[in-house]
């Protein structure tokens, strides 16, 4: 299998940070916040694969880094330490070395993302099919007739309705809303989306076919996926593989049944067993 | 300004062109600037001048650092020279720079400050054209962070501007924007084209004068250079057009003193409600009609 992005050693610290700081936090240390300096350590030395086609699960309670690694991942956040190549096609990208506007162009063109909340997404000044517009014409995409025809395609493909495409998405329910922003994210067909607790706050029935959604673009377009969320369900239908993250380390990770059923670390012992 | 106004005498010793000299070479520099990165909003200090923020200070101070003794300059104003601001620009002008001469006629003057209008008369490599900018940055609609402008700038990121074009023509079949049309300039920086109407946003491509832009309030200074590409934004399949000035019966309008049909024209609505097309540019207008020596022209104007 095509192996998509390798993160090594990827850490963030809130504040000055010191030599101790990766000692005095962690899952042992039960905690985040560095007792010498007083940093909060976000993430530290977190390590992952990602191969093409892959769903990759990141599960953890609130705090525990998982958002704190996709953030990085899309440019929202910089590391303070750490380094990510993303396979692209036969070229190698070191992802935190590259300026600006090279990363810029990898959002727009190679990666997507879907926020837990649409606010971060999604832009409500424009509609549902401005939202995808803007992601096109970002990937310098400047044929109005195509940029229509593909907006009302995806809309269409992810269950909004293509007559409501021009109204803004404030006017939506809230699992429309993250439907949109699936499709925004889905616009270029990136071979890597990230999606940060998309299911988060959504009734069940809503969840269910949104990671039917999700399963079934996945299948399709064999897009690979990082998944992350505290929700034990969400991990074992979607994710093939999976990390347990506990105050911004992973304690353990491997084959997701493997994880969910034969639990290693204490941590996750009582994840599952409170979970089930 | 009262024109019988006179400056007091304490006041007479105040700089050619009102102006101190550092503050002209400033602007003069920054102007060298704005040429040399076709479209970057190069900021200065703008000067308080006598009159509000928004009255087109920046065009005017412009105007200021450049002209000199020998120099004649045109004012506009909605595209004409009696409207009040130009009035009072010209005659401020007229007041602060002795040896400079002023003109209503294009084709006369070398230096024309103007606002909401670019002259029809096409302009020559000799000339200059000041334009008064309320707002110099085109991503304002869409950004309010300046920060972020700047980057958004610099990396040339004009997708969310397209995107508002895209929900206008949603919205309504066509481009609604009617003037400020953003204009991508020599293939990178995007600049918001002063307050002149679409019909004048051609004009600025490849245009022989040099074209100033000026934001008093802003302290922003902008150019588009001699013989420089101007694109207004648009997509592929959707060109960008100009007002077209047509009739019920699909005829282009034709202005009703001087016959022109190729002008931008002005509605103007008489007391016993018919509707009459004008030029907006009363200089050219003007010279249309000494020239036609018409006798009704002068009725119309009367």
């Amino acid at each position: 299998m095509k192996k998509i992005l390798e993160v090594r050693g990827l850490s963030r610290i809130h504040g000055p940070g010191c030599p101790l700081c990766f000692e005095n936090t962690g899952a042992d240390a039960e905690t985040n916040v560095c007792a010498s300096c007083g940093s909060v350590v976000a993430a530290q030395d977190v390590s992952l694969d990602l191969h093409q086609g892959e769903i990759l699960g990141i599960v953890g309670e609130s705090g525990s880094g998982k958002s704190t690694v996709v953030k990085t991942l899309f440019f929202d956040a910089e590391p303070s330490a750490g380094e990510a190549r993303f396979f692209d096609g036969d070229q190698q990208l070191d992802l935190f070395s590259l300026n600006a506007a090279r990363q810029r162009w990898l959002r727009n063109h190679r990666f997507g993302m879907v926020y837990q909340n649409p606010n971060l997404g999604l832009n409500f000044n424009v509609s549902a099919g401005g939202n995808i517009a803007e992601r096109l014409l970002m990937s310098d995409v400047a044929n109005y007739a195509r940029i229509r025809q593909r907006a009302r395609d995806l809309l269409t493909r992810t269950e909004v309705l293509g007559e409501r495409m021009d109204e803004s998405p404030r006017r939506f329910s809230g699992g429309m809303q993250q439907r949109v922003q699936i499709a925004k994210a889905l616009a270029t067909r990136p071979p890597l989306l990230l999606l940060d607790e998309v299911t988060t706050g959504l009734d069940l029935s809503v969840q269910a076919r949104i990671l039917d959604l999700i399963l079934e673009i996945q299948h399709e377009l064999n897009t690979a996926m990082i998944v992350v969320t505290h929700d034990l369900g969400v991990i074992r239908l979607l994710a093939g593989r999976t990390l347990v993250m506990k105050y911004g380390q992973v304690i353990e990770s491997g084959l997701t049944d493997q994880v969910l059923e034969d639990p290693q670390h204490a941590y996750t012992q009582r994840l599952v067993a409170s979970a089930l | 300004m009262n024109p019988g106004y006179e400056l007091p005498v304490d006041d007479v010793n105040y700089n050619f062109a009102f102006l101190d000299e550092f503050a002209k070479r400033e602007i003069r520099r920054n102007i060298l600037k704005a040429i040399s990165i076709p479209g970057y909003q190069t900021p200065y200090a703008s000067r308080e001048m006598p009159m509000g923020r928004g009255f087109g200070t920046g065009g005017l101070q412009l105007t200021l650092s450049l002209l000199g003794a020998g120099d004649t300059l045109k004012v506009i104003d909605q595209g004409a020279d009696d409207s009040v601001n130009a009035v009072n620009l010209r005659q401020f002008v007229e007041l602060t720079c002795p040896g400079a001469n002023t003109t209503e006629r294009a084709v006369e003057a070398n230096i024309i400050q103007s606002r909401h209008r670019i002259p029809e008369d096409k302009l020559t490599a000799d000339q200059i054209l000041v334009l008064q900018v309320p707002t110099p940055d085109p991503l304002t609609i869409v950004e309010p962070s300046e920060a972020r402008r700047k980057i958004m700038h610099g990396e040339g990121d004009y997708a969310p501007l397209l995107t508002r074009l895209y929900e206008d023509i949603v919205q309504f079949d066509e481009i609604a924007i009617s003037n400020r049309y953003p204009t991508r300039l020599n293939g990178h920086y995007v600049i918001d084209s002063s307050p002149i109407p679409r019909f004048d946003v051609p004009k600025m491509h490849q245009s022989a004068a040099l074209i100033l832009l000026g934001a008093g309030r802003e302290r922003k200074i902008y150019a588009v250079p001699p013989f420089t590409d101007a694109v207004p934004l648009a997509f592929e399949d959707v060109a960008f057009r100009t007002e077209a000035f047509l009739d019920s019966k699909g005829n282009r309008r034709q202005c009703d003193r001087c016959t022109s049909v190729t002008s931008y024209l002005d509605e103007i609505i008489h007391p016993d409600g018919s509707r009459h097309w004008q030029c907006s540019d009363t200089g050219y207008c003007n010279d249309r009609c000494v020239q036609r020596q018409n006798a009704e022209c002068e009725e119309a104007r009367s």
